[in-house]
């Protein structure tokens, strides 16, 4: 496989994984939210479907989307209504798998540090003057950046490795929806795909460590002086 | 009048009934620990809701009546026992957080010496030091009484005689009404206009 070819599906990767963290970051930080601080009925269910796709078969996810996303599914019709097109077979759709994969996780690290926050330091700015708007703006989110951006870049990563969901939902087109993964997977068919295969995976493991390295290195940056007295 | 508060509340198991209606000036709470004073301030502070009553602080009502004020409308600075300064701000910004009212933030830098502090992190400071960047950051909000919980607690006899002399001043130069919890004797006797004895029950 040459090397441009290469470069363009780490290029698609990227895009792919980008786009799903834009779209999942304000889900998942809502539903974080939702899950650590009010109480309200039906928190366990919704606790568990936020959960479902770390634990089922991601060949169901991917299912699950494409009724979903089909011409004839609830959210295909709308999507074919708004913007006349649908998302299967396109990157858009590996985007929206990624991001679906992504989100417990990303969850997970958004609802843990929201709920480190000491919520005495938010009574102690209300008694100052502030809203309960500004109380959060002002003292729980610069608190709980360090676990946003750690849970962000870890949801990025995710996204970067997804691919039963993806496979499943939009198919393996070259260009379109071939990102790293499912490129590894038809390198591994071709007859004399070694190289190809060890190239990518390569590339796949050096993306991976420096998401993680980079989500250290961002956590414990912010992390500076906010040490609770 | 400064504190007219008959209140009752629970917190968990725990029930706590109070009735006091105080001269201005600074009014002492004492009693042993686990009487309810930390529960009183924050019930007059509105971050716990009594179960039945009414809190009025120099002719306001706070609570009762029908009444029941958000805590960022009550106007009261609370210099709670643990301070909790902004860990991310720096003192400045800590001071800055609340700013209203009408005490001019030269006079209370220079009343509670917080010049040399402006630029340190809150972890740096010492537990005399955090504690008048916490007064001096709910003065700055335009508080119209004050609210103080041990604010002598932990610190040695040199400090606490300094923040002593601190809350004296705040009694008779700015006139702030403070409820001040406390369960030390001395301190009482020294500060207190009037001095509610709380009972465990």
């Amino acid at each position: 496989m040459p090397v441009g070819a290469e470069w363009e599906i780490v290029a698609l990767s990227l895009q792919v994984g980008a786009v799903a963290i834009a779209v999942t970051l304000p889900v998942a930080f809502g539903l974080a939210w939702l899950l650590a601080r009010p109480r309200f009925p039906g928190k366990v269910l919704l606790d568990g479907i936020v959960h479902l796709p770390l634990v089922l078969p991601p060949v169901v996810t991917g299912w699950l989307l494409l009724l979903l996303f089909a011409p004839g599914g609830p959210i295909g019709r709308m999507t074919q209504a708004l913007f006349g097109t649908t998302v299967l077979f396109r990157w858009t759709g590996a985007a929206i798998a990624a991001g679906v994969m992504a989100l417990p996780l990303m969850v997970r690290a958004l609802r843990l540090s929201l709920e480190n926050v000491d919520r005495r330091l938010e009574q102690a700015a209300r008694t100052l003057g502030a809203s309960p708007w500004r109380a959060f703006v002002t003292v729980t989110l610069p608190l709980s950046l360090p676990g946003i951006l750690a849970g962000t870049v870890l949801g990025f990563a995710r996204a970067l490795g997804e691919f039963g969901a993806t496979i499943t939902f939009v198919s393996n087109i070259p260009g379109e929806t071939r990102t790293l993964p499912l490129a590894i997977y038809s390198a591994l068919q071709m007859p004399n795909g070694e190289t190809a295969v060890l190239r990518l995976a390569a590339i796949s493991i050096a993306l991976s460590l420096g998401a993680l390295i980079l989500s250290e290195i961002l956590a414990r940056r912010a992390g500076k002086g906010l040490h609770v007295l | 009048m400064s504190f007219n508060v008959d209140i009752d509340l629970h917190r968990g198991e725990r029930h706590i009934s109070a009735a006091f209606d105080t001269p201005p000036g600074l009014t002492v709470l004492f009693g042993p620990s686990g009487a309810g004073k930390t529960s009183i301030l924050s019930a007059v502070a509105g971050l716990v809701a009594p179960d039945r009553g009414h809190i009025r602080v120099a002719g306001r009502t706070l609570f009762g009546d029908g009444i029941d004020l958000r805590p960022e409308t009550r106007r009261c600075g609370y210099v709670f026992q643990d301070m909790r300064l902004f860990p991310h701000m720096r003192v400045q910004a800590n001071l800055d957080y609340g700013t209203a009212g009408s005490l001019d933030r030269d006079d209370i830098v220079a009343l509670l010496a917080l010049e040399p502090l402006l630029d340190r992190w809150p972890r740096s400071l010492s537990g005399g030091e955090a504690r008048r960047v916490a007064i001096g950051r709910a003065l700055l909000s335009g508080a119209e009484f004050l609210l103080m919980d041990e604010p002598l607690v932990s610190l040695d006899r040199r400090r606490a005689e300094e923040i002593m002399t601190l809350i004296e001043r705040i009694r008779d130069e700015l006139r702030l009404p403070i409820l001040y919890v406390t369960h030390d004797r001395t301190e009482a006797e020294r500060l207190a206009t009037q001095i509610v004895e709380l009972a465990r029950r």
